[in-house]
């Protein structure tokens, strides 16, 4: 499979990227780890007049924490997430899921950012990044502005992201206090998408929640955030009965249609019944250390 | 537009001019005439066209040409030319081949995850090869053979020529 022509830039700079996404408007796509987007054009479903390589720019490829803020740039890799000690140490939810997103060669390009512009709602860290509530910096030539990831997403592959704007970095707030997170995921075969994913990140204090987060994959015809389920943990002590109520909240939460993964019914349970683990795994992990 | 790209190829810098859209694996077997790189699904999910891109694996069915543009390719001919590496005298050996054609790839992940990590256990090298897919084999003399040979590398601590070791 070919995809139909196109041509290719390759800017060394953020400015020069910003400059050509400025210009070519509609006709131009940034190509990060190109692994939605080379499969897209191979299949035709996509067909830019032009690709905006931005894998020679210096410097997109960081993770640091820093003024309570962990941020990510543009082209830190699901490879990088699976390897890095400090996601291992202090954000389990991200460490989780980055081994589980695709296959080991697929994730020695692909990226967070790429895979969030691309927004499947089967993607892996959309969820994440709801239960983390995260913000994403959407660079454009004139100016910037921070979008929440729930307010990012919009339906199946659409985001608020316009043509002329890069998703530049992502910030999540820094976890403090006695921290905990959990990514599960069902899927039919190794490197296969979600048939069902939840992840869960918790802040403690004192034994009661202050903040959790729960998002929700491949249920919906996007990235799902189960608020409510967030709402009635919070302050709580995790108890079993807290928990299963917050469980049946995000199942409620769920949307999912059948399809050969499975049937509604099924889906919605499995959300069930992972919020519930992963909540249990995530309050056992706060407990045993991550203080921040 | 065509562009021009340099990239060194097994050890060898080559130049040419390529159009944007041409895939990797392409430029690689019809280009290069490379042939040892196989095409399984071209829909990014088997692995078989499986190169080092500055010795990192990569599908080169889902990358661009013009994307190896000044960075080192590794194809399977690079693996042990002149004389059998220890990958692949372990593949033979071990029978971690039936029809062969996930070979390559699963030698390029194998050469990969041995260059990272020199003693792997059955778990981690699951792991490694989990993007390669064999309908022939069943895995477990796949799994055997990357054992093996970890440990006659680690005896003869062997490079192979025009490799690039990474991660
Ligand atoms: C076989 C296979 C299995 C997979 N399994 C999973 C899975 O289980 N879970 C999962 O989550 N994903 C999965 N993926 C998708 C994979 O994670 C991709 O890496 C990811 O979706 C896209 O990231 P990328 O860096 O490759 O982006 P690209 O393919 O380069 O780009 C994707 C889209 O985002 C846009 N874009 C990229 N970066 C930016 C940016 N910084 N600013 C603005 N726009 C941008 C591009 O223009 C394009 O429209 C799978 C892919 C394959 C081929
Ligand atoms: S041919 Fe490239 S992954 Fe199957
Ligand atoms: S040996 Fe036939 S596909 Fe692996």
């Amino acid at each position: 499979m070919l995809p139909a022509p196109f041509d290719y830039h390759a800017p060394e700079t953020t400015e020069e990227t910003l400059a050509l996404l400025d210009q070519l408007g509609d006709e131009g796509k940034v190509l990060a780890g190109g692994q939605s987007l080379i499969p897209m054009l191979k299949l035709r479903f996509a067909s830019p007049g032009h690709l905006i390589d931005i894998n020679r720019v210096q410097g997109l490829d960081f993770l640091d924490e820093r003024d309570a803020t962990l941020r990510i740039g543009p082209l830190f890799r699901h490879k990088a997430a699976e390897r890095s000690s400090l996601l291992a140490s202090r954000y389990p939810v991200m460490a989780e899921a980055a081994r589980q997103v695709a296959d080991p060669i697929i994730r020695n390009r692909g990226t967070i950012g790429g895979s969030l512009a691309h927004a499947d709602p089967a993607g892996d860290w959309g969820s994440v990044m709801l239960a983390m509530d995260a913000e994403f910096v959407l660079r454009s030539k004139g100016g910037s502005r921070n979008v929440k990831a729930r307010d990012f997403f919009s339906g199946p592959f659409g985001t608020t992201l316009q043509p002329n704007e890069l998703l530049a970095e992502i910030h999540i707030p820094a976890t403090r206090g006695r921290s905990g997170g959990a990514y599960m995921k069902l899927e039919r075969k190794v490197g296969d998408f979600a048939t069902v994913g939840v992840a869960v990140h918790l802040q403690m204090d004192d034994g009661k929640v202050r903040s959790a987060g729960i998002g929700l994959t491949a249920v919906g015809p996007q990235n799902i955030k189960a608020e409510k389920a967030e709402a009635a943990l919070r302050g709580q002590a995790l108890d079993d009965a807290t928990i299963k109520e917050a469980a049946a909240l995000a199942a409620a939460a769920a949307d999912p249609t059948s399809d050969q993964r499975g049937s509604v019914e099924y889906k919605r349970n499995v959300v069930r019944v992972f919020t519930e683990r992963g909540l249990k795994r995530a309050r056992d992990r706060a407990r045993e250390g991550a203080r921040g | 537009m065509n562009r021009s790209i340099t990239a060194t190829v097994n050890g060898e810098k080559v130049s040419t001019e390529v159009e944007p859209r041409l895939l990797l694996v392409h430029f690689i077997r019809e280009r290069l005439r490379l042939t040892g790189t196989h095409i399984g699904c071209d829909t990014s999910h088997c692995g078989a066209c499986t190169v080092l891109l500055d010795g990192v694996p990569v599908k080169s069915c889902t990358v661009l040409a013009v994307q190896a543009d000044g960075r080192q390719l590794t194809t399977v001919e690079a693996i042990g030319a002149g004389q059998l590496h220890p990958i692949q005298k372990a593949f033979k050996e071990e029978h971690g081949l039936q029809c062969g054609f996930c070979t390559p790839g699963m030698m390029l992940s194998s050469f990969a995850l041995l260059a990272d990590n020199p003693d792997p256990t059955e778990e981690e090298i699951r792991w490694a090869l989990s993007g390669n897919i064999c309908r022939c084999t069943g895995y477990m003399n796949i799994v055997k053979a990357v054992r093996s040979a970890a440990v006659q590398m680690k005896q003869a601590a062997a490079v192979p020529a025009g490799a690039v070791a990474g991660s």
